[in-house]
């Protein structure tokens, strides 16, 4: 199929997504609309880890710190001043005054994120394996003391609430289609092959001439970049924010969706997102207990957990590359198709 | 700020250093043997905790056969655990490993809170270990006693295993190389399932004396011990026993010495500063303290 042929597929599968999208805005309750956000923000999330931990090898299970860092950030420079006034009265005074808009917000609380990830990783990415999944994991643990800590700026574990819900389906969904396009774009760029190359083998790579710091780092903070402004989207979609949104089950649910669809791979990591969200989402209706005819299940906490830790381990002895695998979504796989029909005709 | 201030904290950092030790060294195996880190373990440490309290007030036993109850318990689920999640993974890299050991860790939590619920449990041991001593102003009760006694004893029994009985000579030769060793004509399955048995067990007691210390537990206490108690590990040098206990000791008493010693606007940040030193040390020295070098194979 031509490369032409294919950029008008993608702009019609994309006006054909947003159209949808919008019809469902006006025809789907409150509760099912914030449903297909949260599908999007995952979407956006579990792309980006996918090009950290799928595409570079850099096994990173600090995701929700970087969600954290650019959910707080974006919250405490988009709150009105009158509101600001009242929920964080201690802020320093120069930044008590500013109320910028959410787009500004949100690049810097992605920016924001995108610094830690360059701090915490210029030393820590030269550790390999699960050496660095463990300090990610110490620096989420850092995020989220200091974030109950500094009560002047975050209000500890009360957290921020009333935030004003900024987050609709077209921020979330031109953010995750924007999410999937740059990943991709970094992917098929030398960057990228750099990337692949560190994860198959970082000595070979870098005897070939790949620095190695300087792809980790990339690959790293762009991961964080877009968990930053995921995690301020999802700020804004949600209007509460405290350090426990963000703990080790936050991360370790997008590392479970990441795996789950495929972590080498985007249409992996979207299938994961979306499938890994409405799953738990049904579950969670256990939790409330239901009642089929005469037969009463009764509540049980805990238990989509239980099911998710269930669903990951059988994955991961079953099918370890996920579900999608190490394969892509492309326009060809249709025109193949098409091709051998028109053969067996 | 006086000496006795100074050595009371140090008692309270060897008794928590006690409860790392013991929950490192299970890492310190496990991770010796499999390359794997287990964070399930931490849960182990609950399950241990809450056997225990079931012996002692359930079917009223003495202290000391509801311990060995609970740490027998917990070497089953030890076991259990590793059968159904870690065996089919053997030939998996380690981050699929360590994914499915916080997959473990979250399965046996939520069966706690859907089994015991949430609510904390009171944890009392008999009235005789709370009595306290008072030596020239410095106070250590019958419970610290008992914590860092058994402590001691349990590594000494653990260190006459593993150098002179059959089974522990066949855990080092593992550990140096399991593959090989199992050319040897050694057992490995049976090697790993005792490996897990010990460390579960010896967490089981250092989840019963985590009770004992703060008089409650609840499904979600192992955690966080028992993501400290792998730092400690790291920082001993993950994959050697002295130095899984030489961290614990050595963490326990930077923790606790901290707290003490930092003004009480920085207490809160007590966790943080333990995973700041986990980051320096894996920088400093990724093998920790006493652990060895691993050499590279291209």
């Amino acid at each position: 199929m031509s490369p032409a042929r294919k950029k008008i597929y993608t702009v019609i599968a994309l006006a054909a997504l947003f159209i949808i999208l919008g019809v469902l805005n006006n025809v789907l309750s409150s509760y099912h609309m914030r449903l297909v956000n949260l599908i999007g923000i995952n979407i956006a999330l579990v792309v980006s880890l996918n090009l950290t931990n799928g595409f570079c090898g850099v096994f990173s299970l600090g995701h929700a710190g970087f969600m954290a860092v650019g959910a707080y950030v974006s919250a405490i420079l988009s709150l009105p001043l009158a509101k600001k006034a009242v929920v964080l009265p201690n802020l320093p005074a120069w930044l008590g005054a500013i109320e910028m808009n959410f787009l500004a917000s949100l690049i810097i609380g992605g920016l924001a994120a995108a610094l830690c990830a360059f701090i915490i990783g210029y030393p820590v990415l030269r550790l390999r394996g699960h050496y660095l999944a463990v300090a990610t994991l110490g620096f989420l643990v850092i995020v989220q003391v200091v974030f109950t800590q500094l009560q002047d700026f975050t209000r500890g574990a009360r957290g921020i609430n009333g935030l004003t819900q900024y987050t609709n389906v077209w921020w979330v969904w031109v953010f995750a289609c924007l999410t999937v396009f740059i990943v991709w774009r970094i992917i098929n760029s030398a960057y990228g092959r750099g990337m692949l190359a560190i994860r198959e083998d970082d000595l070979a790579a870098e005897a070939m001439g790949v620095n190695l710091t300087l792809h980790k780092l990339l690959a790293f903070c762009v991961g964080a970049f877009f968990a930053g402004a995921g995690g301020s989207l999802w700020g804004h979609l949600i209007t509460v924010i405290n350090p426990l949104s963000f703990s080790y089950d936050r991360t370790f649910f997008i590392v479970v969706m990441s795996i789950v669809g495929g972590m080498n791979s985007i249409t992996g990591g979207v299938a994961g997102a979306a499938v890994m969200t409405v799953i738990p989402e049904m579950l969670r209706n256990l939790e409330i207990g239901v009642t089929i005819g005469s037969f009463a299940i009764p509540p049980l906490y805990g238990i989509s957990q239980i099911i998710m830790a269930v669903v990951i381990i059988i994955i991961f002895i079953t099918r370890p590359k996920g579900i999608v695998g190490t394969r892509e979504f492309s326009w060809d796989l249709l025109h193949r198709k098409a091709s051998k029909q028109t053969l067996e005709e | 700020m006086d000496g006795n201030y100074l050595l009371q904290q140090m008692i309270n950092g060897v008794s928590l250093g006690s409860i790392y030790a013991l929950v490192a060294i299970g890492f310190s195996i496990t991770y010796s043997i499999l390359r794997l880190i287990n964070f399930a373990h931490g849960d182990i440490l609950m399950i241990g905790s809450f056997c225990a309290l079931f012996f002692l007030v359930s079917l009223p036993l003495p202290l000391f056969l509801a311990i060995a109850g609970a740490m027998l318990c917990a070497a089953l689920i030890g076991v259990l655990v590793e059968r159904i999640a870690f065996r089919p993974l053997r030939s998996a890299s380690e981050e699929a490993m360590l994914i499915t050991s916080l997959a473990v860790s979250i399965f046996i939590e939520n069966l706690g809170i859907m089994t015991v619920t949430a609510q904390p449990r009171k944890f009392a041991f008999p009235q005789v270990f709370s009595h306290t001593y008072n030596l020239g102003g410095v106070s250590f009760s019958n419970m610290t006693l008992l914590t860092v006694g058994s402590a001691i004893f349990l590594m000494l029994a653990l260190t006459f295993f593993v150098k002179r009985t059959k089974l522990g000579k066949a855990m080092r030769a593992c550990s140096e190389n399991i593959k090989v060793a199992r050319l040897m004509g050694i057992d490995i399955n049976i090697v790993i399932a005792a490996a897990f048995a010990i460390g579960s067990a010896l967490a089981a007691v250092a989840g019963i004396m985590l009770g004992g210390q703060y008089g409650r537990i609840d499904p979600l206490m192992g955690f966080i011990p028992g993501l400290k108690a792998f730092v400690a590990a790291v920082i001993g040098g993950i994959g050697s026993i002295p130095g899984a206990v030489l961290g614990g000791y050595a963490l326990g008493l930077f923790e606790i010495l901290l707290v003490g010693l930092l003004p009480v606007d920085y207490s809160g940040y007590r966790d943080a500063f333990v995973f700041l030193l986990l980051i320096v040390v894996l920088l400093l020295r990724p093998n920790g303290l006493l652990g060895s070098v691993e050499g590279r194979k291209i």
